[in-house]
């Protein structure tokens, strides 16, 4: 996104995720003009920070479901973000939090999409090498 | 949905089978209510399960299928007692505004995530840290206000004030006092006996005064009752509805 030209803020409460950022960059996060932030998504102090009140978009991707749920809804509805992304790796729950004013994705819909998608071409004989089925 | 069976006894669900859970669906079981204990750790599971057998279900309480086969359609309450905020709380909102579960409680472990339940309108809730604060600040007057009752909807509250050396107020009258309007004294507590004061009670120090008040004046009344400004117990509402 920040190569999109978007100003982008990290929160994490990991500090050596910054290094993370910094892959394949030619110059320090900070200086390609992001904005990184030490912290958990449920202390506030740590979104102001960030900048949330400022923020016209607001993603909420920790490795929790919860976690993202509850940040994704203070975002919304503490902070009036207009646009809130969370993930969400349970569908049933992302369906219920879509049908809230969530924008949800769900990784494990997306790859048992994918997966079916890949299974039927190969039942079908039109993709995947020969003999690869069932090899692994 | 129904919430109660044809002896009145309520369905309830309690979430997280820990030292909190597992003590209240034994105390609920034992008053004669239906419950069943959700735990989502395998070990802890087993270890509950040899007293609880098929009372307690082995599974992660945020997903909303183990909330159904605990039969969370006809639960009245919903506890949620986990040693996780976010569980607690989004375990609470899905009970409320998806299965239309009549009452929830959820414990706050970190008391400073008490703002999120209020946004999510997560109510009430409880918090282990407040309760032992307020103990403590009953326990303990130097705080000199402790707050005993909040109804923040309904803009009142009862306060126990103790009445410290060199006040103003002592040895006036009651009806000598001229108390912020929207408060009034309702009770005096002396040498361990309360009473409720009539015109003629003179108040004297020591006393432990409680009363009704409108939370807008409060910070009034606690300076005309002689009380230092500069300590308030705003931060301690322990169960609050």
């Amino acid at each position: 996104m920040l190569a999109d030209g978007h100003a982008v803020s990290c929160l994490d409460e990991d500090a050596d995720s910054h290094a993370r950022l910094e892959l394949g960059l030619d110059s320090s996060w900070e200086d390609e003009g992001g904005q990184f932030t030490v912290g958990t998504g449920l202390e506030i102090d740590a979104l102001l920070t960030a900048g949330i009140e400022t923020a016209d978009v607001f993603v909420a991707s920790t490795d929790g479901d919860n976690t993202n749920i509850v940040i994704a809804q203070i975002a919304q509805r503490r902070f009036r973000v207009e646009t809130v992304i969370t993930r969400i790796l349970d569908p049933y729950r992302a369906e219920w939090y879509e049908q809230r004013g969530l924008h949800t994705i769900c990784p494990t819909r997306i790859a048992i999409g994918q997966l079916e998608t890949e299974l039927r071409a190969v039942a079908s004989g039109t993709a995947g090498p020969e003999g690869s089925h069932g090899s692994d | 949905m129904e919430a109660t069976d044809d002896r009145g006894r309520e369905y309830m669900l309690v979430v997280g089978a820990g030292k909190v859970g597992w003590n209240l669906t034994r105390e609920l079981i034992e008053k004669g209510n239906e419950v069943t204990l959700i735990e989502s750790d395998r070990e802890r599971y087993l270890t509950v399960e040899q007293e609880l057998e098929h009372r307690v279900l082995y599974g992660d309480a945020s997903e909303l299928w183990v909330l159904e086969r605990a039969g969370i359609q006809r639960a009245g309450m919903v506890i949620a007692v986990t040693g996780d905020d976010e569980d607690n709380l989004l375990i609470c909102q899905v009970a409320k505004d998806k299965y239309n579960v009549e009452r929830v409680i959820a414990r706050v472990n970190n008391p400073r995530n008490r703002q999120h339940f209020e946004l999510l309108g997560v109510k009430p809730y409880v918090s282990a840290t407040d309760l032992i604060l307020r103990l403590i600040e009953r326990e303990v007057p130097r705080y000199g206000l402790v707050h005993l009752l909040d109804l923040a909807d309904a803009k009142i509250e009862i306060i126990d004030l103790l009445i410290g050396e060199g006040a103003p107020v002592i040895g006036r009258r009651v009806d000598e006092l001229d108390m912020p309007k929207g408060s009034l004294l309702i009770s005096v507590l002396r040498e361990g006996t309360g009473f409720v004061p009539t015109a003629e009670t003179v108040l004297e120090a020591g006393d432990e005064v409680l009363a009704v008040l409108d939370p807008r004046v409060e910070e009034e009344l606690t300076v005309y009752l002689g009380l230092r400004s500069d300590v308030s117990a705003d931060d301690a509402p322990g169960l609050r509805d």
